[in-house]
């Protein structure tokens, strides 16, 4: 429903004012009134700026970082986004690409999103349909303290217990396997290593899953009962009623869960910066050690200067438009959800 | 057709196993995560954590008492700078605003900013504060971490706000209240539980976040309280000591870890239990 009231309150008229004769009282009322106004304007101008304080920020973000980005710009050109070598000791200029860390980024995304997505909607079907009720807030609880644990724990996590398991475990029964296989071949080629794509991938993937979990979740939550209940009682059976009715309902959501998701995917430096290695080098092996762009700023700006610096903030731009555009888009499809759900 | 009967059972069958391992897995990954953080964490528990400094390179006795004295001081500033600019955005969005193209934009950008990466946030305080200061801070910390707290708060104000009944604010405009005070006496008031779940979710948020703090207020292994120098806190002490060759650093970083677990989760779930009996009533 519209409020009726406008903005500042209005002209603020006193009946009471106009029939009394002028007096003390009067000025006392007057001034109370004048103090109110006074009051409802400093109020509304003040929310009104911290509003705007939001858009300036984010205003304030993409100037500083492409004025701080300009010298490599430069420097460099189109061709940073290409070049795969990264030597910023070289005399007396040095060479910059950003293709390992883009690359990196990517790869460690797709593999966490791979994983992350099934497992994260599997657990949100489970919360949905399958749960006994007392179960229900529990288990949703202790995913969603999953997603408050900071990443820094995650990565030193993976650094200490999982990267080793991995590490002699998994990795060398995945090499074997495929090994002199054409493609899988070189996608898990060995030796072995602590710090690898494949290692933080799945680091990742533990610290995005209850995003996604928690957004599915929200979703499946909007479908009417009605429409899953009709189904049910035309003798459907669990999967079925996912799989025909409440999943195509929620797809748009869905996907801007995921995409949410990816977003973080794309931008988390602690959980990756432990256990990736650093390494410019592409190579086509995931048990490889790389980089992503928020690693290699998180591991090389502190000790960073001239141009090299210039570069390490040219990629924060980088990861700044691609999580900006995947960020965007998943928010105007959960909107979209939100609105039908809404009316 | 018993057939057909048959596979749709089998399919089902085995859709919920998936399904029952997928949440099994996502229990076992919490419990793996927090068994190590305690049996790894515990050992390392002791008075000296909490009294003596960080230990200088080449020794390997000391504590984290002025990391996690840097923690908290950037922490509180960082929330005591974003929460009422967050708060008071969201009043706008939700009071003034609600129904304006304008706000549609704000919410937009906020919703992007509550998940831009936040090492994005540690350049951008880097290249608009540290630079021009000329140097480290905790201040330029603080901000950073504010800069994460805005959108958060920003966001449980305004759904907040948007809970109270209109009427509610009706009742009180028709005894001639002004705006203001209806927003703060009342509407303010009814959503007071909510707001504050929101920036307790806010802290706990911002007590664990490493990568804005790396390059803002890097960090110090003295005992600091001025905050316009660089500033020990237990994230960035954390990621140092990680790598450390040093078995006693080590065993400090998990301890660290475990107490921001267990700061970070205590504020979860004090928060939600708030949430909960707000909704209760």
């Amino acid at each position: 429903m519209k409020s009726r009231l406008s903005p500042e309150g209005g002209p603020v008229t006193d009946i009471a004012m106009k029939q009394a004769p002028l007096g003390a009282e009067t000025a006392q009322r007057a001034s109370a009134l004048a103090s109110f106004k006074l009051g409802d304007r400093t109020f509304y101008w003040l929310t009104r700026s911290a509003a705007m304080g939001v858009l300036l920020l984010l205003g304030g973000i993409i100037v500083t970082l492409f004025s701080g980005a300009w010298p490599a710009m430069q420097a460099y050109g189109l061709e940073f986004l290409w070049t795969s070598r990264w030597a910023p000791q070289l005399e007396p200029q040095p060479i910059l690409g950003a293709l390992g860390p883009i690359y990196g980024t990517l790869l460690t995304a797709f593999i966490a999103m791979a994983i992350a997505t099934p497992v994260g909607i599997g657990v949100a079907i489970f919360l949905t349909e399958l749960c006994p009720v007392t179960l229900r807030r529990p288990i949703g609880m202790a995913i969603e303290l999953l997603a408050g644990i900071p990443s820094i724990i995650y990565g030193m996590w993976g650094f200490f217990v999982l990267a080793p398991f991995l590490t002699n475990h998994f990795q060398p029964a995945m090499i074997s396997l495929f090994e002199g296989v054409p493609v899988l071949g070189t996608i898990f080629a060995g030796p072995p290593s602590y710090l690898s794509l494949f290692n933080a991938s799945l680091v990742l993937a533990i610290m995005v899953l209850p995003f996604i979990t928690a957004i599915a979740r929200d979703v499946f939550a909007t479908v009417p009962p009605m429409l899953k209940e009709s189904a049910y009682g035309l003798g459907c059976t669990t999967w079925e009623v996912m799989k025909n009715v409440v999943i195509p309902y929620t797809r748009v959501g869905l996907i801007g869960g995921v995409m949410l998701g990816l977003g973080r995917a794309l931008g988390e430096t602690m959980a990756v910066t432990f256990v990736i290695g650093n390494s410019f080098r592409i190579n086509g092996s995931v048990f490889a050690p790389g980089t992503t762009i928020s690693a290699a700023i998180a591991s090389e700006f502190a000790e960073s200067d001239g141009v090299h610096q210039s570069a390490l903030i040219l990629l924060g731009l980088l990861l700044f438009v691609l999580t900006f555009f995947v960020l965007a888009a998943a928010r105007l499809m959960l909107r979209r959800l939100e609105r039908r759900a809404g009316g | 057709m018993n057939a057909l009967y048959a596979s749709r059972r089998r399919r089902d069958f085995s859709i919920r196993v998936l399904c029952y391992a997928a949440t099994a897995l996502g229990l076992i990954w919490l419990a793996l995560i927090l068994f190590s953080l305690f049996s790894n964490g515990v050992a390392g528990l002791s008075w000296d954590v909490f009294t003596k400094m960080t230990p200088p390179p080449g020794t390997t006795d000391g504590g984290l008492a002025n990391a996690i004295f840097g923690s908290v001081a950037m922490t509180s500033l960082g929330v005591a700078i974003g929460a009422p600019l967050g708060m008071l955005a969201g009043v706008y969005l939700a009071e003034y605003g609600r129904y304006e193209k304008l706000s549609d934009v704000v919410r937009f950008i906020n919703d992007i900013l509550l998940s831009a990466p936040s090492i994005i946030i540690g350049l951008f305080v880097y290249m608009a504060v540290v630079k021009p200061t000329g140097g480290f801070s905790g201040y330029a910390g603080a901000l950073a971490l504010a800069v994460i707290v805005v959108p958060v708060v920003v966001r449980t104000t305004e759904d907040m706000l948007l809970l109270v009944p209109n009427t509610l604010r009706e009742a009180a405009s028709a005894l001639g209240l002004p705006r203001s005070l209806v927003i703060k006496r009342i509407a303010l008031r009814a959503a007071r539980a909510g707001v504050i779940t929101g920036v307790l979710l806010a802290t706990a948020r911002v007590a664990g976040e490493t990568a804005p703090l790396l390059f803002t207020s890097l960090s110090n292994q003295f005992w600091s309280v001025n905050m316009g120098k660089a500033m020990a806190n237990l994230p960035v002490t954390i990621n140092a000591f990680v790598q450390s060759p040093y078995e006693t650093w080590r065993q400090l970083a998990w301890t660290g870890a475990l107490l921001i677990t267990l700061a970070v989760l205590t504020l979860n779930i004090v928060a939600r239990v708030l949430g909960a009996e707000r909704t209760q009533k």
